[in-house]
């Protein structure tokens, strides 16, 4: 049997593979050339080949990234036997725990992370565990334990490092960071303890011997966190005091081919890697959401908190970087590690699917640029790069930070239940509504690149056919100029709604007062004193793709009855939890099976669970057999939710005890099986 | 003409009226500039990048390389070198024919040549109606490493 899987591989030289990756990159290259200039010719025969082509192109692009995948494992080799030395030298019994080293990830970029990681490990050992002696005082083993674990997470490899050692320690954190002019007393006041943490990532926390000898902790951290920046990645710090550190460190599973956001500055085209990218505002002078001046310096109010702005062409000095008063651009808010701050541009395009080449030598000084790429139409532009942004307004937002932190503490109480709204107009004058947290993206496309196919709007959108759905009947498309639309993504899929024109995006707290019958929308609102119908997106899903419930398996995701929604798909868990508040359940939600039953032991008071079905990892039947054998919980009324309605599954979850089944676009459905449930409960009580 | 003579073979392009000579050896190709795509901070000699058959190539202003004003040709040349496995252009205001000289007629730079001049050239060829510097192609490139970062 191994003899046959022996033959089943072959030694291949890294270069043939480093070369087959760059053929393919330029391949992908040709693509997007060839769908830049199919999209200028309307109804062109080379459109059915090229989109077989482009995902061919695709498919290729993921096989080779494959054979350039190794287990992360192989950078963990010399971990044991460096930990074994370092227990003896230190006189720490240390227990050393891996998990996930089969988790594969780019070669170039293991090999990047592989000193990092060693770093870290060492200093959880020398730093992080306390003496035997001192653990025992502490009632913990005396043996401690170093945890390294990695797993995949969307586009990334999730590793963390951890400890169960005494934890950072704000105190002397605070004291250095002052002490190394990071933040004044005052600022350090406002601070979370998080925040506060964050410090030991700081550049010069901890380049003087004296201060690592006092912080304890942090040695060479702000080494570790440029190097991780370099790769595009992000590291983070959890500490629970006497309980333990954990680093988090979340880097992209390869270098060469990035999502990224097309903008324009000062009439250039720049890439904004989309890792980065938190949100886009619009900023229109008359709005909410205009810009405001503290002395020289732009800030946005932005959520109750405010964001510190940067327009691209000041920082790059184009034009003499002057500064422009094009209050109407738009604002790319953009987030490396715990700074947020907004880039603003004048125009932002689309998201692309880029080939990240390195700068010439000649221009790799340059800070604020991380690579360049050819796009679809032939020409050359530059890719920003986010952490060398936060570098060059560092200072400024740091202090921001701290001051957004206290406002933050003010009002957490009663931010509960606020919901940010995009409002539009679509039809009528009356402002619609939908929950900003469910659009993917607001575009503007260009009508003549609007295709029309069997009565259907299609538009070419990162590489797909995206259709376009009308929000109702009223709405037409525009003849000439943009189109503005508002994408849905969920699982690599998008879909876009036609309205006329995009308002504002408003925050308050959502009451849906009445639910409607009409289909596509949830009902209406007060937003700003004015009645606003709030669409319902779930509608329009299965319009746009006829196949939307069975594509693939639909991994998917709510009072005054509390009910404990479980789906994995954010989309699913945005969509659903308004739906059920309006219909008078408070929500909470989990996006694993393991999550719920998390919640379920907490103790929390639930009285009915709603779970997917199709879930990776623990599926909604395993969730629903764990529940049932739980004697505390044995009795919950346990709704699943499935785009598999079949009779055998139907007749399993029967089985494994859940008390009914829907069909996760039957809204009503679901509302009338919340409602029977309920009505058990009250006779039963 | 004697045997020992060593004959080389140069392109040779005008900048600010004067000629300049490149061993042919270094020449990849001569591209008109299409599509220059300006990047910021970069230091002034340095006039974009553009997109060559799919090769990222960085675009030198001789003009500016060598002091000279700014010039409002809009068909811009380029010649097209490599060096350390990068692509670079070198923009010029006309590509002039390729000459075969002899060594005999080159000479060192003139000791009064202008500095920042005298750097950049090999040589000097004396030809019958004009006078060809040769250009020092690594001494060309030896741009932006010291240009002012963010």
């Amino acid at each position: 049997m191994n003899d046959k899987i022996a033959n089943k591989s072959i030694r291949v030289h890294v270069d043939t593979l480093e070369h087959l990756m760059t053929m393919v990159s330029e391949l992908v290259l040709t693509r997007n050339q060839l769908l830049e200039i199919v999209r200028r010719h309307e109804d062109s025969e080379f459109k059915a080949p090229l989109q077989r082509l482009s995902s061919v192109t695709a498919e290729l692009q993921e096989g080779v990234m494959k054979t350039r995948m190794q287990q992360i494992g192989v950078a963990w080799q010399k971990l044991p036997r460096l930990l074994r030395d370092l227990s003896a030298e230190l006189a720490k019994p240390i227990e050393f725990e891996m998990r996930g080293a089969e988790t594969e990830l780019d070669r170039q970029v293991l090999e990047l992370i592989r000193d990092p990681l060693t770093h870290m490990v060492r200093n959880s050992a020398d730093h992080g565990l306390e003496m035997p002696a001192v653990r025992r005082a502490c009632g913990k083993p005396e043996k401690g334990t170093i945890g390294l674990s990695a797993r995949h997470e969307g586009g990334h490899i999730v590793i963390e490092v951890s400890d169960d050692g005494a934890g950072l320690s704000t105190e002397r954190i605070k004291a250095t960071a002052i002490a190394r002019g990071l933040a004044t007393e005052a600022q350090i006041e406002k601070m979370s303890e998080a925040q506060i943490q964050r410090f030991i990532f700081a550049p010069g926390f901890s380049t003087a011997q004296k201060v690592t000898n006092v912080s304890g902790r942090g040695v060479g951290m702000d080494v570790v966190r440029s190097n991780i920046d370099e790769i595009g990645g992000t590291v983070d710090v959890k500490s629970v005091s006497g309980k333990g550190t954990t680093f988090i460190i979340k880097i992209p599973l390869t270098l060469a081919i990035v999502s990224a956001l097309i903008v324009e500055a000062a009439g250039d085209r720049f890439a904004i890697p989309q890792l980065a990218v938190v949100e886009l505002v619009r900023v229109r002078n008359n709005s909410e959401h205009k810009i405001e001046r503290i002395k020289d310096a732009a800030v946005l109010r932005l959520r109750n908190k405010l964001l510190p702005l940067v327009h691209l062409k000041v920082l790059l000095k184009i034009d003499g970087g002057a500064d422009c008063q094009a209050e109407n651009g738009f604002i790319v808010v953009t987030q490396v590690g715990s700074q947020t701050f907004g880039i603003v541009v004048d125009a932002v395009f689309h998201t692309e699917e880029i080939v990240v080449k390195p700068m010439s030598s000649k221009l790799r000084h340059i800070p604020l640029f991380a690579g360049n790429t050819i796009l679809g139409d032939g020409s050359v532009i530059m890719i920003i790069e986010p952490n060398g942004i936060a570098h060059s307004i560092g200072n400024v937002v740091i202090e921001r930070d701290a001051t957004a932190a206290g406002q933050e503490a003010d009002r957490t109480d009663d931010r509960s239940g606020i919901e940010s709204m995009l409002v539009f107009r679509a039809g009528s004058p009356q402002p619609r509504a939908v929950l900003l947290s469910l659009v993917t993206r607001l575009e503007e496309i260009d009508v003549r690149k609007i295709e029309s196919s069997n009565g259907r709007s299609l538009v070419q959108y990162r590489g797909q056919l995206m259709p376009l759905i009308p929000v109702n009947d009223d709405v037409r498309l525009k003849s000439t100029g943009k189109q503005p639309l508002l994408v849905f993504s969920d699982e690599g899929r998008s879909m876009a709604l036609v309205v006329d024109e995009i308002v504002d995006i408003v925050e308050q707290k959502l009451d849906i007062e009445l639910l409607s019958e009409q289909p596509g929308v949830l009902g209406s609102a007060l937003i700003r004193g004015q009645a606003t119908e709030v669409i319902d997106v779930g509608h329009f899903l299965p319009l746009a793709f006829d196949d939307w419930h069975d594509w693939r398996e639909r991994r998917v995701a709510a009072g005054r009855h509390r009910v404990l929604l479980v789906d994995d798909s954010q989309f699913f868990r945005d969509m659903l939890a308004p739906l059920l508040n309006a219909a008078g359940f408070s929500v909470i939600c989990a996006a694993s099976a393991e999550e719920a039953l998390a919640v379920l032991r907490d103790g929390k008071r639930i009285e009915i669970v709603i779970t997917d079905i199709e879930m990776p990892g623990m599926d909604g039947f395993e969730l629903t057999s764990a529940v049932r054998r739980d004697p505390r919980t044995a009795a919950m009324p346990i709704i699943g939710l499935s785009s598999l309605l079949s009779a055998e599954a139907v007749e399993r979850g029967r089985r494994v005890g859940l008390h009914d089944y829907v069909a996760k676009f039957d809204r009503q459905g679901l509302i009338a099986a919340l409602k029977e449930q309920t009505a058990d409960m009250i006779r039963a009580a | 003409m004697s045997t020992l003579e060593t004959m080389t073979d140069y392109v040779t392009a005008t900048v600010g009226g004067q000629l300049f000579g490149l061993p042919i050896g270094r020449v990849q190709d001569v591209f008109v500039l299409d599509r220059l795509t300006r990047v910021p901070l970069a230091t002034p000699e340095i006039a974009g990048v553009l997109n060559l058959r799919g090769r990222i190539v960085t675009a030198i202003d001789l003009r500016r390389r060598f002091g000279l004003p700014p010039d409002e040709v809009r068909k811009r040349m380029a010649i097209g070198i490599e060096h350390r496995g990068e692509s670079y252009g070198l923009l010029i205001d006309t590509i002039g024919e390729v000459l075969n000289l002899p060594s005999s007629s080159r000479e060192g730079n003139p000791v009064n040549l202008e500095p920042l001049f005298a750097r950049m050239s090999a040589g000097v060829h004396r030809l019958e109606d004009r006078l060809m510097v040769v250009l020092d192609v690594d001494r060309v490139l030896d741009v932006g490493q010291h240009a002012e970062a963010a």
